[in-house]
Order: structure tokens, then sequence, then C-alpha cells
């Protein structure tokens, strides 16, 4: 195959997972609460809700709250752009990904920590309380599960000798024992950990709360409405496909195409959405028998995962 | 025969900061900022251009016998040298142009002007210098001239910090004199040249002393945790462009003098050194960071960024060193190459952090982020610009510390090839100090920038404040640009980089080769293309909006509760969004609040008023410094008893001492 045939395949790779992801996180968030208030014996909305909503919202008007400025109006649309470009570069259904080298773990987090900056600017902007409280708790666990994210990573990758994260992947891909190693089960639980704190999940956030005391990510984005409200719910709807499908991708790669054939790909593509609903439905039926923590009772959450990473590192170093 | 155009332009760059400095002492008023900062500019452009030739491969070497007494002047340029003077110079050039609007409005200080070249020459001398006595002599100079900027600005603060940064610079000086003087005793020689050449004849324990010597001098200078209570609160106090200068150029020498004894004079050395200098560097990172997220002074807390950003150039340099003792030269001169990129990225960003904050003190006359907020309204340039430096302070991509911490974290992935229980216990440390940090950085900085520039102003003072001047939006921008470079195409500089690691001495490989092996690591990351497209899809899902959009954006009252109207007052401030950061970190800082209620004269359950204050004191000052300045207050004062002021005791003490030493003498014959 030249070369020419390659850079298109991997291009149709990412243009795939993106759509699959722009597409399918709402599915993924309606499942969810699906799965969640049928669990606590309600009838609950159906699966498409969420695409409703989206739809309703993106007809309003767009409404400028008095005297924000561009951060305001740019957060939003970065959230949506950054998932975007994490879609279109982490292994999801195939190990080629259009951005080749460029595909780098610790660029896709740092995007990733980028947005969230950018959503708590905007929350800082609007000058109310509530934007403050809710940019203020959300840079606090952001900064305390940004370093657990690069620890897990970093003990992953030091076992590959490279942070580019196709290489990671079909590295795990290829061989199972790796990934029963201790480096590799000390950072599943970390990262699994900070992806629950990243996504505003329970136990660190409640996604379905509006109760001023307990609030994080909903506080931030109080002043949102209309389309901006939608992009803001889209962009973390993405956030959470692809950090669980990043997660499913590292310590699950079964199922990933490792090579470029249109059935093997269209395999990838089906075992990604199977895996990626499988952890969604696990994640809600976990929030039902779980309480929110305190939130000063979150960081001490949040070390023991970064504890976690540094002794995967560690073990990266001494027992592989 | 022609000249060498290194020395060439370190002639340009050395006359024009002269005449800068007579300028400012001479020239009348209405032409002295102009003609001054013009000619500072052109001294940095010419030391910037000496240290790019120095870079691209040209040497100069030099001794003048004649210019100062006991040896003469040792001058040698070479890769190394020359990241630094580049640095340097560009700093100085930049920070020049700002300081052509900064001066003119107000505080058009004769001294300050005049000596602030002076500064910057001293700093453009340090890693010229080749000799012991040379690179002492040009340090002192640096001290010195930076201790007048730093007290320049009168006032109880400035007083303070100028004690304090006196004592601790001399006590750093005194311990590189130490440690050079013993060194140059050893190797009979006081030229760098020779002394490199007879190190392998010293004795391991000699090498050992001198270079915790010179860690600690350096070290000091570099902001190095314990030794950094000087900088955050000397920094602060000089003005705005000379502490950019400071900040972005001084404090980097501290490693370019640890990087050249270390591995240039000594030659490596014994692991324990570098695992010292990367443990401490781990340190001065995560305790520089937690400090600069829980201040609210905005030039103290890019103070507390640089001490963690010299606190990772640190830990580089100490990985460099545990590599390079472990037998990989290769991966050795990444983390050294990593180490030197963040020296030049650090610096851009700095520069433009401080000058913007400088924009910002000139416009509203405070640097308290709880009076600032809603400058972006006012100041719409210096708030995109200090966006922009924000960004690379925090690490993220797009921004000019990213390139720089990743090509760190390269180095150290492959590091489980070292052997060694120690190192490979440390080295899972430091990667967790480096990912701490960067993860309080973006708190830290959002919280800058959040509270300082965006939302509704907090105070009268920010309310009225007013756009910078045309020369220091124009420093600014230079500055950004160089930010914007080294953020999207660090690659360019690795051939340079490579230059620079060879001849720190630390690997003696084929050069290109190597060079090659940066250019194949650095191409992993593109962060070029990474940027391009979250742009590409920002500007076009915003298209996308506004094509299918009903109507235009309109205006909307803010949620106000159903209890209007909202105020400044009940915005959050940096130190209420720094707060969940300082409970998370109390036991490190431990922060001191105190709560005074006054009760009313007829009843005790009645409150008249509550006074509440909150300090973030620097812990280790409180600890470690603070004890020993007690102490020798004490003594001094206990000393006061023996020297009372009596002329007939002074005598009677005279007296003893002459019987004690006839005493002595006659018991030796």
């Amino acid at each position: 195959m030249n070369e020419l045939d390659i850079t298109a395949r991997t291009m149709t790779v990412s243009v795939v997972q993106v759509l699959v992801v722009l597409l399918g996180s709402p599915l993924l968030v309606g499942l969810m609460r699906f799965v969640r208030a049928r669990m606590e014996g309600r009838v609950g909305a159906g699966v498409l809700q969420p695409w409703r909503d989206t739809v309703k919202l993106l007809r309003k008007h767009r409404l400028d709250p008095e005297g924000t400025g561009p951060a305001f109006r740019t957060a939003p649309v970065l959230g949506v752009a950054v998932g975007a470009v994490a879609a279109g570069a982490i292994p999801l259904m195939a190990t080629g990904t259009a951005f080749g080298t460029g595909a780098d773990m610790i660029a896709v987090i740092g995007l990733l920590a980028l947005a969230s900056a950018a959503l708590a600017l905007a929350g800082l902007d609007t000058a109310t309380a509530f934007g403050g409280m809710g940019a203020s708790r959300e840079m606090t666990i952001a900064a305390l599960a940004e370093p657990t994210i690069l620890m897990a990573v970093f003990a992953l990758s030091a076992r590959v000798g490279s942070t580019n994260l196709p290489a990671i992947v079909a590295a795990g891909a290829a061989g199972a024992s790796r990934l029963a190693s201790p480096a590799s089960l000390l950072a599943a639980v970390a990262l699994a950990v900070v992806v629950l704190a990243e996504c505003g999940r329970l136990p660190v956030d409640n996604p379905a709360t509006h109760l001023e005391l307990t609030m994080v990510h909903e506080a931030m984005v109080l002043e949102y409405s209309g389309p901006d409200l939608a992009l803001v719910e889209l962009g973390a709807a993405m956030r959470l496909t692809v950090l669980l499908g990043l997660w499913s991708s590292l310590f699950v790669p079964f199922g990933i195409a490792t090579g470029t054939g249109l059935g093997v790909l269209l395999l990838g593509l089906l075992v990604f959405a199977a895996k990626t609903a499988v952890l969604g439905c696990v994640l809600a039926a976990g929030e039902v028998f779980m309480a929110k923590l305190r939130l000063f009772r979150v960081p001490e959450l949040l070390a023991g995962s970064f504890l976690l990473g540094v002794l995967a590192v560690a073990a990266s170093f001494f027992l592989d | 025969m022609s000249a060498n155009p290194v020395a060439v332009a370190l002639a340009v760059a050395g006359g024009f900061g002269l005449v800068a400095s007579t300028g400012a002492l001479v020239l009348p008023a209405r032409i002295r900022v102009l003609a001054t900062g013009g000619s500072a500019a052109a001294s940095g452009t010419a030391g910037a251009a000496a240290g790019a030739l120095a870079l691209s491969g040209r040497t100069y070497a030099a001794h003048l016998p004649n210019l100062l007494p006991l040896g003469g002047v040792y001058l040698r340029v070479d890769a190394l040298a020359g990241v630094f003077l580049a640095v340097t110079g560009a700093v100085f050039a930049v920070a020049a142009v700002y300081g052509i609007g900064y001066f003119r409005g107000h505080g058009s200080n004769r001294a300050v002007q005049a000596v602030w070249p002076l500064f910057a020459l001293s700093l453009l001398l340090v890693p010229v210098a080749a000799s012991v006595s040379t690179l002492l002599y040009a340090w002192e100079l640096m001290a010195l001239t930076s201790l007048l900027l730093v007290c320049a600005g009168g006032g109880e603060q400035a007083r303070s910090a100028g004690l304090w940064y006196a004592v601790m610079t001399h006590l750093g000086l005194v311990a590189l004199l130490a440690g050079l003087v013993w060194l140059a005793a050893a190797a009979h020689t006081e030229t760098f040249a020779g002394i490199a050449a007879a190190s392998g004849s010293i004795s391991p324990a000699v090498k050992g002393a001198v270079f915790v010597l010179v860690l600690a001098g350096f070290g000091s200078k570099a902001g190095m945790v314990p030794l950094h209570a000087w900088l955050p609160r000397a920094h602060p106090e000089a003005p705005s462009p000379v502490s950019a200068v400071m900040s972005a150029a001084m404090v980097n020498l501290g490693v370019y003098g640890l990087v050249r004894v270390g591995f240039g004079l000594l030659h490596g050395g014994s692991r324990w050194w570098w695992l010292t200098a990367l443990l401490l560097g781990a340190l001065s990172a995560v305790y520089g960071i937690i400090q600069a997220a829980v201040e609210t002074d905005l030039k103290r807390l890019l103070a507390y960024s640089t001490v963690e950003n010299l606190g990772l150039i640190l830990l580089a340099v100490g990985a460099a060193g545990i590599l390079s003792d472990s037998g990989q030269p290769v991966l050795a001169a990444l983390a050294l190459a990593a180490g030197l990129l963040h020296v030049a990225t650090h610096a851009a960003f700095k520069t433009l952090l401080f000058l913007g904050a400088g924009s910002v003190l000139h416009a509203t006359g405070t640097r308290d982020l709880d009076e600032l907020g809603g400058l972006r309204t006012r100041m719409p340039v210096t708030t995109g610009l200090f966006a922009l430096g924000a960004l690379g302070a925090a690490a993220l991509p797009g921004g000019a510390g990213f390139p720089s911490e990743w090509l760190l974290l390269q180095s150290l992935i492959h590091a489980r090839v070292i052997s060694g229980a120690a190192a490979l216990v440390m080295l899972p440390v430091a990667v967790g100090a480096i990912a701490l940090s960067a993860g309080l950085a973006v708190a830290t900085f959002v919280k800058a920038l959040g509270t300082g520039f965006l939302a509704k102003p907090r105070s009268a003072r920010a309310e009225h404040a007013h756009e910078a001047s045309g020369p220091m939006l124009a420093g600014l921008g230079i500055a950004a640009v160089a930010c914007l470079a080294l953020a999207l195409v660090p690659g360019t500089s690795a051939p340079a980089l490579a230059r620079a690691v060879n001849a720190a001495g630390l690997y003696v490989g084929g050069l290109p080769e190597y060079a090659d092996r940066l250019t194949a690591i650095g191409s992993t990351l593109s962060p070029l293309l990474v940027v391009a497209v979250v742009v590409l899809l920002v500007l076009a899902i915003k298209a996308l909006l506004k094509i299918t959009a009903r109507a235009p954006r309109r205006a909307a009252p803010l949620w106000d509760c159903g209890a209007p109207p909202l105020t400044a007052r009940m915005e959050y401030t940096a130190t209420s969004f720094a707060e969940p950061l300082q409970r998370v970190f109390d036991d490190v800082i431990a922060p001191e609040s105190d709560l005074d209620v006054t009760q009313h004269d007829e009843s005790e359950y009645l409150v008249a008023r509550v006074a509440y204050s909150r300090a973030v004191p620097d812990r280790i000052e409180h600890r470690l410094y603070l004890p020993v300045v007690h102490t020798v207050r004490r003594a001094g004062r206990m000393a006061t008893h023996v020297a009372n002021g009596s002329v007939h005791r002074y005598l009677g003490y005279g007296f003893c001492a002459v019987i004690v030493l006839l005493v002595v003498l006659a018991a030796a014959r």
C-alpha cells in the first residue's frame, strides 16, 4: 500500500471517530440517564432526550449576559473543538489516526485541560458569585486531577518509550500480559478515579444537581443559555466519551483495528461503541449506589489516586 | 585579518550600554528616556546577536591581561554561553523598548535609568567570563547593580527587600568564592580551560565539597528552595522592566554557573551531586507553584512562578547529571537540552507577564489582584498579550512552556534504563513534581488572568485604568512574538540546542548524529498542527453558528437570584478563588488567620465589630530564616554588654589580647 493510501485511511479513521463521538456522545449521556432512572425506579426520558434538548437549544436566541466578554463567548466553542481534536487523535477504533506521530498523549491531555481552563475563565468573566465559585472549585479539582492523568500515562509510556498514543495502544493490543502488569493495573485505577473527576461525575460532582452548596460544573456554566449552552453540554458529553474511550483503549484494547482493512475498521467501530456503552452503564449503575463526597473530601480522593499514579510510575521503572 | 563577529557584537553591546548609562546621567529630561531606551535596546540586540552567532557555531576567546589586577580578564564565548547571551540580550532589548514608555510617564528616575543598562551589561558579562576571578567580578557587579535597582523604589517594603537581597546574595557570593577559589587552588590555575584539564587529578572529596558550595551559591541566585527567600521579595520591588530582566534573565545565570562548573569544569562527578540538584529542583518547583497559587500580589505571584520554573530547569540539569553518570549520554543530553529550552521559553513568557504586570501597575497603581478585575475593557491589548503569556506559564498546548516541559518528560520516560535503587525511587518523585506543578500552574494562571483582567473592576483604581502607551505595547508585542515562535515551532531550535549541550561538556560524541536524534524526538510533537487544527475548528464552529443563527446576539441581564443589583463586592476575588487550594495544601503553607471580635459595651452577646485577617507567609522563611535572624540579633544584643562604649574597657581588652598573644608566642617557641 502506498503512502497516499495510508494517509487517506488514517484520515478516514479520524473523521469517522470524530463523527461517531460528536453524534454518539449525547446518546451515551442519554443512555446513562436512562439506566440510572430505571435502577432508581423511575421511568426516565428516552435515550434520545439529550439530542432533543440540543436541537431545541440550538434554535433559541443567542444571549450575551451583561458585562461578559470574548472569554465567555469562546469557551463553549473551544470545548467542542478540543473534544473533536481529542476524538480524532486518540485511537478509539483503530491504531492509525490522522495526526500520526503528532497524536501525543501529553498534548491531548493538555488540550482537554485547556478547554476546562477556558470554561473556568468564562465562569470568572461573568463576575457573579456562582461563576467564580464554580471556576474556583473546578480548577482546584483539575489542578489535582491533571497530575494524576499525567502520571498514569507516564507509567504506560515508560514501557513503550514514547508518549505517542497509537504506539502505546498498539503495544497494549499486541500483548495481553502487559495489561496485567502492576504498573498497568495501578494506572488503570488512578485514571478511572480521575476520569470521574474530570467529567464531573459522582462522587466528585453531581451532574444532576442545581444546589449551590454542592454544584461545581453547573455553577460555572450557570449563565449560559441557548446555543452556547448546547455547545457546553455537547463539549462535556464529548469529553466524557473521549475519556472513557481513552481508558478502554489503554486498558482494554481488544478489538481495536491494527490493520487498515475495511472489515477490521468496521469491527473496531462496533467494539468501541459497545465498550463505551458498557462502561457508561457501569458508571451509571455505580452512581445509583453512591453519594457525593463533601467538596473538601474530594482532594483526599484525588491525592489517593495521585499516589497510585506515582506508584504506577515507580512500578513501571522497577517491575517491568 | 578580519575581526571576530562575536567580539564585534559584544563590543557593540558594551558600547551602547555605556552610552545609555552615561546618557541617562548627562542628557536633559526631554530626550533622556528616548535616547537611553534606544541605546539600551541597541545594546541588548547586539548582545542577542552575539549569542545567536555563538549558537550558530562561532566561538571567541580573549585574554586581556591589563584590564584587571591579578591575572587580567579571560573571556570565552561558546554555544553554551550563547544560549544565555541570546536570552539575556533579547530580554534586555525588549525591556528597554518597554522602558521608553514606562519611564516616560512616572518616576523618570535618573539613577535607575543610569544603573539598569550597567546591570544588563553585567548579565551579559557573566556567561562570557572564562576564569574564576573574571566570573566573580562580573557576578558581584551584577549583584551590586541589581541591589541598587531593588532599593530604588524607596519605601519600607523596598528597604526590607533590599536588605534581604543584599544579605542573601552576598552569602551566595561567599559560598561561590570559597568553592571556586578552592577549586582554582586545587587545580593550580584559575582559567576555566586549565581547571577543566586538571580536574581529573583533583580528589573526589574536594570536588564534592566544591560542588556543594557552588550549588548553594548558584542555586540561591536561581531561587532554589530553601535559598529562595529573597526572590519573591526583591523581584517585585524593582521597576517593572527591571523585574522582567531579573526574573527572566538574571536567575538563569545560576543555572548557567551550575552547568558550566558541574559539567564543564568538574566533568559530571558523582551521582549524589545530581540527585541533590534534582531533589532540590523538584522541591522548588512544587513549593514555588503552591505559593504562587495562593498569592494575591500579581508581581509576587510571578516571582514565585519563577521559583517554580527555575526548579524545573534545575530538575532537568540534575536528571542530565544522573543519566550521564549512568552511561546514557544521549538521554543526558536530551534532558539538558530540555532544561536549556526551558530557560529560553521561561524567559519569553516571564518577560511578557512581568511587562504586562508592569502595565497594570502603571495604569492602576496597584498590584493586588483582589483590587483589580475588569481590565479587559480598558486594556484589551494588554489583556490579550497577558493571556498569551499565562498560556505559556500554564504549560498548556499553544503556550511557550509546553514544548520544553514535554521534552523534559520525554527524557525521563527512558530513565528506566539507569541503574541504582536511589535514582529509581527519585525519578518517579521528579515526574510527580513536574506533573503536580503543571496542574497547579493552570489553576494559578487562571486565577491571575480571571480575577485580574476579566470580570468587573473591584476598585476605583481598576475602573479608571488606561491602556499602556505605544512603546510599552511594542515591548509586550515583541515578547509575545517570541512566545508564539517558541510555542509553535520549537523544533527549529534543535541544532542550536545540540551545539550548546555539546559545549557544556556533557556529550562527547558526533554532533550531527545527536542533533538528528533531538530533531527526531522533537518531530513527534507537532504543536503547530494541533494548534492550527483547534483554531480552525473554533473558527469553523463560530462561523456555522453565525450562519444558522436567527437573530444577532442580544444582551441579557445576569442571574441575580431575584435580589438585584449585583455588585463587584459579590465577585470572587483572587483570595476566594484560591481558598479551596489553600485548604488542600493547608499543611504545607500553614496560613495564618486572625479573628478579632469586639463586643458591645452593654452586653457581651452583642457584637460591635468583627475583624478578620488572613496572611499566607512563606513558611520556609518563617521556620528556617527567622530563627537564624533572631539568634543573630540576640547575639548582637548580648555583645553590647561586652562593647558598652567605655574606652577603659577597650584598653583593657587590648592589653589582655597582647598578654595572651605573648603567652601563646612564648609557649609556641
